[in-house]
């Protein structure tokens, strides 16, 4: 099991390495920063002297040495359109995103599931059959749009639900968490469900589909041969077996959530990474793309990494050595 | 008074192009502690039978007639959730596949302590204990220390005893056993077969043991039921069916065992193919690849009929003769 860690770590180095790679062609391609910096009106000795100022005078392999070493601090220069360090910028939004992408996940997941297994085990009843299309809506609808009816629905209509923002904050050791508070909870309920849904679909679908597989295999026709309660059939000897494809789906789609939670993000004017990386994308402000691009690649890591841990834990088959049984 | 006793059973399976009759009028019956092999080709409905018994025929395959008794208790109409607490309690299955018919995320400590707790009112320690001499009994070495282990850990053949264990574990009074050694090694074979012999004689527990292996049929069996098309062509003690078979397609299928004291270039076999559930013939089932045939077969089904020892369903035993 070492080996494995060992290996899955090596792997995402080389990820890591990879994404900084191209986050730093960002640098060298997208516009030169000197002329950036002096604009038109420069002397060639001024531009020189900048140039040799910043290091950018270097060879290619050095920059990017350079590029690597601060990026893995946490470094990665100052954000050129608000002049402000990128990490600070990106701390501050962080907390936002995470909130948002759990609460959404959290929420596909406590209701996706049920509704999968439901819709398997009362196959072709009204409630599943509804239950599927409403899935098909959820999946077929874009995001954009699921939000803006929403918004329409819930904030102008009806208004039960503000429309943006995060509302009120706590802030415990530089976290900030609209989490402990009434108008938090208030403020973040359209933009995770906006989130949801489309997980939720996919979560309910798959988990329908692989609990319709488990409960064809040979195991559970014994295990309802030897008498055991349907309960005991569904929701221990089935639905455990179903698990280890759903965990595999929602921690990539976790990853999803935080990464493409841009969409909602924008909608609902969420102070989130999403919402600050469309700005940068806007003002070519690449110091803070380079960095959410680098942070996105390392949550995918850490995520992949951890659902291969969970295997293990689920899966008895991967964490003893096999001990001889004949 | 017979433990199990399946009078006219018919069980049907509506489709698209009308009902598929898969088993017809099947009738047989297993005394207490008594061995019944079934053997037939595939498709010939034994599975079915077994599945039919203990009530888990899959949809949309229904009972369409007939009655099952166990205990002189009727047990085919009976509410599901009757008829679950009767599996694994009163009759006790085993499947072709130990390879997947164990739960890979349980362990088979849990799999037995599950079982026993479901059908039996002891505590979970005393479960517990129960499963470890189950192992033992099933020859399992280290016991204690095995029953934590996972499906994965067990060879095959180990793991068929564990499924032997699981399907003992609440003591019942007959096992369905569904081709249990098929997918073994052949060296293993005999080993489960005996095995399953010797807890069954002591349990005194009955076996239906469907297989289409007449070397196991001939050296486990007290009697036998050779079933054909859906139907049952002849039923007898074992002795009998083999060495004295009456119907001709029991006939057929024992020369079709090779005979390793002769040379022989070609290999017996019966022409033609079991018909399909959507074409049998109307009259006897075999009627098409009987070499015997008369013109009766062709119209009218024969009954199970005396046939010496055994009981046939074929018109060549009908008193006062068919036979041109």
């Amino acid at each position: 099991m070492l080996a494995f860690i060992l290996r899955r770590l090596v792997q995402a180095m080389i990820v890591m390495i990879t994404v900084a790679l191209i986050a730093f062609m960002l640098f060298q391609y997208v516009g030169d920063p000197v002329t950036f910096l002096l604009g038109q009106d420069v002397t060639p000795e001024e531009s020189r002297a900048l140039r040799a100022a910043l290091g950018l005078d270097q060879p290619f392999v050095v920059q990017f040495w350079h590029f690597l070493a601060n990026a893995a601090q946490g470094e990665f220069g100052f954000s050129l359109r608000q002049g402000v360090k990128v990490s600070t910028l990106i701390a501050e939004r962080f907390p936002a995103t995470i909130e948002l992408a759990l609460v959404a996940a959290l929420l596909a997941l406590v209701i996706g599931v049920p509704m999968g297994v439901y819709a398997a085990l009362r196959r072709g009843s009204f409630l599943s059959q509804v239950f599927m299309t409403i899935s098909l809506l959820g999946v077929s609808l874009p995001t954009f749009l699921i939000g803006i009816l929403l918004i329409l629905v819930f904030a102008v209509q009806l208004g039960w639900f503000p429309s943006f923002g995060r509302g009120e904050v706590v802030s415990i050791g530089g976290w900030t968490t609209g989490l402990l508070t009434a108008k938090g909870w208030h403020h973040i309920t359209l933009p995770a469900v906006t989130l949801a849904i489309f997980q939720l679909t996919l979560i309910m679908r798959l988990v329908r589909a692989e609990m319709l597989e488990v409960l064809r295999t040979d195991y559970i026709k014994f295990a309802r041969a030897r008498g055991l309660t349907d309960r005991a059939v569904h929701f221990g000897h089935a639905l455990k077996n179903t698990l280890v494809p759903v965990i595999t789906i929602t921690g990539l789609q976790l990853g999803g959530l935080i990464a493409f939670a841009i969409i909602t993000e924008t909608v609902f004017q969420w102070p989130g990474m999403g919402l600050l990386f469309i700005q940068a994308v806007n003002f070519a402000d690449i110091p803070v793309m380079a960095a959410y691009l680098c942070l996105i690649a390392l949550i995918f890591v850490v995520i992949n990494l951890s659902v291969d841990l969970l295997y293990f834990v689920v899966d008895p088959r991967l964490r003893v050595d096999r001990a001889g049984g004949h | 008074m017979s433990l199990l006793r399946v009078e006219h059973l018919v069980v049907e399976f509506p489709g698209r192009r009308g009902t598929l009759r898969a088993l017809d009028q099947v009738s047989f019956d297993i005394a207490p502690g008594e061995i019944l092999g079934v053997v037939g080709e595939s498709g010939a409905g034994k599975s079915l039978t077994g599945a039919a018994i203990i009530g888990l025929l899959e949809p949309p395959g229904h009972i369409a007639g007939g009655e099952i008794h166990l205990e002189g208790r009727r047990i085919d109409n009976l509410p599901p959730e009757q008829m679950r607490r009767i599996r694994g309690r009163k009759i006790g299955a085993i499947f072709q596949d130990p390879l997947t018919s164990l739960n890979p995320l349980y362990s088979i400590g849990r799999m037995l302590v599950e079982t026993i707790m479901t059908h039996l009112p002891v505590s979970a320690a005393e479960a517990r204990q129960r499963a470890i001499r189950l192992l033992k009994d099933t020859g399992i070495a280290a016991a204690a220390e095995r029953i934590d282990h996972y499906p994965h850990q067990f060879s095959g053949g180990m793991r068929q005893r564990v499924v032997i264990a699981l399907a003992l574990a609440a003591e019942p009074q007959l096992i369905v056993a569904d081709e249990p050694t098929t997918a073994l090694d052949v060296s293993i074979q005999a080993q489960i077969i005996a095995l399953l012999k010797r807890l069954c004689k002591e349990r005194g527990a009955a076996v239906m043991l469907i297989t289409h292996d007449m070397g196991v049929i001939a050296e486990t069996c007290d009697r036998v039921a050779v079933m054909y098309a859906g139907r049952i062509a002849e039923i007898g003690p074992v002795h009998e069916i083999i060495n004295q078979p009456a119907h001709p397609y029991t006939r057929g299928l024992m020369a079709c065992i090779p005979d390793m004291t002769q040379e022989r270039d070609l290999l017996h076999q019966i022409d033609g193919a079991m018909p399909r559930l959507t074409a049998i013939p109307p009259g006897c089932a075999f009627n098409p690849r009987c070499e015997q045939v008369f013109e009766r077969c062709r119209q009218e089904r024969p009954e199970l009929l005396a046939a010496g020892p055994t009981r046939a369903a074929c018109w060549l035993h009908a008193s006062g003769g068919g036979e041109p």
